[in-house]
């Protein structure tokens, strides 16, 4: 895919992308080879997939676990009120 | 002889992320700071694994084990850097499965007294490494994936 078809839908400018194809190149997870004018990205194996599944887990995973915080912080007021060490 | 049968087909490659939750408790920030800090108060909502330990002090450390019966073994091991009480933890942490590292992170948790409650603030950095993760179902969504990933590396670029 080339940079600039790549940028089109991005609300950021095209130099912006190409400092961040630059970054995913370096990550191993991007190839981009230059024909004429035109510069063109392709992805590289599992990577990508396998860090985005990454990121979805530990957010969900931490969404959960705050949920269960608010639930033990309610448990807690509903049966003994524990001691407050804040003045 | 041994080969390792890794990098050959897989290489090697590195992603870094950021993702941020906040959330409002309508208790003092002492009482959720508490819950964070106090070993047993944590393992209640932490942690659904037997082996939890928790050693909470600046240079102490947190260790979480766990998996499907039969199968890989995650293990999480946290070092703690900065504890402000009741305002601020940071710490940085480790993801095993089995021998495999996964994954490398700092997080930073701020709570903040808010009328009716404490706001409490998650940042979790990462670096993911060499694409591990569960192995087995490789999905579709590239593209999307892509892009996904450069507002991601956008928003983590204008939070530095």
């Amino acid at each position: 895919m080339a940079v600039t078809a790549l940028a089109e839908p991005l609300p950021m400018s095209l130099a912006a992308v190409l400092q961040h194809v630059r970054v995913l190149e370096a990550s191993g997870i991007v190839r981009s080879e230059k024909l004429g004018r035109v510069r063109t990205c392709h992805l590289q194996s599992g990577a990508l997939r396998a860090a985005e599944r990454w990121i979805t887990k530990r957010r969900t995973m931490w969404e959960h676990r705050l949920d269960r915080l608010g639930e033990f912080l309610a448990e807690q007021d509903a049966t003994s009120a524990p001691t407050d060490p804040t003045p | 002889m041994t080969t390792a049968p890794v990098a050959a087909t897989t290489g090697r490659s590195v992603v870094h992320a950021s993702f941020v939750l906040e959330r409002i408790y309508p208790v003092t920030p002492g009482r959720v700071f508490l819950a964070w800090s106090d070993a047993e108060a944590k393992a209640r909502w932490f942690s659904c694994h037997e082996g939890y330990t928790l050693d909470f002090r600046v240079g102490g450390r947190e260790s979480n084990r766990g998996g499907p019966p039969g199968g890989p073994v995650y293990a999480c091991d946290a070092l703690f850097h900065d504890i402000v009480p009741n305002e601020r933890i940071v710490y940085s942490y480790d993801l095993r499965r089995d021998d495999t590292l996964i994954s490398v992170s700092l997080v930073t948790v701020e709570f903040t007294p808010v009328e009716g409650g404490t706001r409490l603030v998650f940042t979790e950095q990462g670096a993911f490494l060499d694409g591990h993760d569960t192995p087995g179902h490789r999905e579709h969504g590239t593209r999307l994936g892509f892009e996904r990933l450069l507002a991601e590396l956008e928003r983590a670029a204008c939070e530095t």
